[in-house]
């Protein structure tokens, strides 16, 4: 039981590393794209959010699966 | 994220009257944020044998319970009683929680309509007949008692119609305002409202819709946007206990059962195109495709529940643990390092309770969108 939960805490931290990349990479190409055309600065913002929202729903799911076994 | 937090706040300067009470309600967020220390320390063991145990004091918080529990009075704990409504074999079975005396371990016993009933961790299970305590399995079920249906008024259930009572009683006063105003101006709490209303319309309904079809779906947007946000900002208030009903995966589960059943209705031929035969890519793709694409019409709504309940009880998880951290190192030291990192935990949780009604309304929206969507 307690390698299960182990596991289980381990598995949450690698969906949280992944989805701090994926976040990470979001994040970066908005601002990038923001610097470049501050004209479209709310377009990108709200796009940006909600693909922030998809991938940290990957994490979430991991998160959720470490409470399930914890 | 800080540019959604700081269009909210020019929503709220746009009005120099409303700038006074906006920096009243902040700094009085900030400090009902630092009481979150009197909320853990409530829950320090009283005999010093007993270990804390963080994680029975976080669950706690964060499940349903059936009596409102406010906070300990030397040594007795202060508590709203609600009602227990049970279904059984003798038909409907009220009485009151107070009647448990606060106990959760099954050991106090209420006799009412016929049957013997006990609450064990926020359960009510009645007894079998002829059964005068709880019998364990070596797993800790009880195996002489059965759990009858709950409809039960329970903590979250309470917290669900304060929070509705307290929206009627804006948008009434909203609506209202408009009615008496000849010109249109919003007067009192009106002014307050209708940037947001206007920010619902325009950053989400609008552009995820489309001009023409946003109108029809607008109501239920406002609904959930205000309904979401509001219990949310609740779930943070520590003098609620945490009433953690937006971090309840019945309550999001229901929420996203609506977006789906209207996706689902205002589909058009497109739609349901896009799913059995999409079109423009070659027929083995599209039998390939066809059963991903049916996968995701559900996963869409289970992707919804999930991520605002795991992120409303995450941040309350995490504020918790962080309190609790004291109590485990019994340590002094700690605490400057605990309260500031929670000080900071809840601040961020403030901007999330707006993010997250946010997300969840515009993911709403776009699916909406991807419903009515004409051929192109």
């Amino acid at each position: 039981m307690t390698t299960i939960t182990g596991i289980a805490a381990i598995g949450a931290g690698l969906a949280a590393i992944g989805a701090g990349v994926g976040i990470g990479k979001i994040g970066g190409s908005a601002m990038d794209a923001m610097a470049r055309q501050p004209e479209m600065h709310g377009k990108i913002q709200s796009s940006a959010l909600i693909l922030a929202a998809f991938v940290e729903a990957v994490a979430l799911f991991g998160v959720v699966v470490a409470f399930l076994q914890g | 994220m800080c540019t959604f937090a700081a269009k909210l706040i020019k929503v709220f300067l746009i009005k120099s009257s409303v700038l006074n009470s906006f920096r009243t309600v902040l700094f009085s967020t900030l400090f009902l944020a630092i009481s979150f220390v009197g909320f853990a320390k409530e829950n320090e063991p009283t005999q010093d044998d007993a270990p804390f145990d963080p994680k029975a004091m976080i669950l706690h918080h964060v499940k349903d319970a059936h009596e409102f529990h406010l906070w300990d009075w030397k040594g007795t704990p202060v508590s709203l009683s609600l009602p227990i409504i049970l279904w059984t074999d003798n038909g409907i079975t009220t009485f009151s929680s107070s009647q448990f005396h606060h106990d959760d371990e099954g050991k106090t016993i209420v006799q009412a309509n016929g049957g013997s009933f006990v609450k064990l961790h926020e359960k009510i299970y009645q007894l079998e007949a002829g059964a005068t305590a709880v019998a364990y399995d070596a797993e800790h079920h009880p195996t002489n008692a059965h759990k009858p249906l709950n409809f039960s008024i329970t903590r979250n259930v309470f917290m669900m119609w304060v929070s509705v009572a307290l929206l009627l009683l804006i948008f009434l006063t909203t609506a209202r305002s408009y009615k008496k105003s000849k010109d249109g101006v919003p007067t009192g709490i009106a002014g307050f409202m209708e940037p947001l209303i206007v920010f619902v319309r325009d950053e989400i309904g609008k552009p995820m819709i489309g001009e023409h079809k946003y109108k029809k779906y607008m109501p239920y947007l406002l609904t959930i946007f205000f309904f979401i946000w509001i219990n949310n900002i609740f779930g943070l208030i520590p003098i609620l206990n945490g009433a953690n009903l937006s971090g309840n995966i019945a309550f999001t589960f229901t929420l996203a059962m609506f977006t789906f059943i209207i996706t689902t209705f205002s589909g058009n031929k497109n739609y349901w195109k896009h799913i059995f035969w999409m079109p423009g890519v070659p027929v083995p793709m599209k039998i390939f495709l066809m059963p991903i694409e049916i996968i995701g019409m559900f996963v869409k709504p289970i992707s919804l529940m999930i991520r605002l309940f795991a992120n409303i009880t995450a941040g309350h998880v995490i504020i918790l643990a962080l309190m609790s951290l004291i109590f485990v190192f019994k340590s002094v030291a700690i605490a400057p390092v605990s309260v500031a990192f929670s000080l900071f935990i809840t601040v961020i949780e403030i901007i999330v309770t707006a993010i997250q009604a946010y997300i969840f309304t515009i993911l709403s929206a776009l699916y909406f969108g991807m419903a009515t969507e004409e051929e192109h």
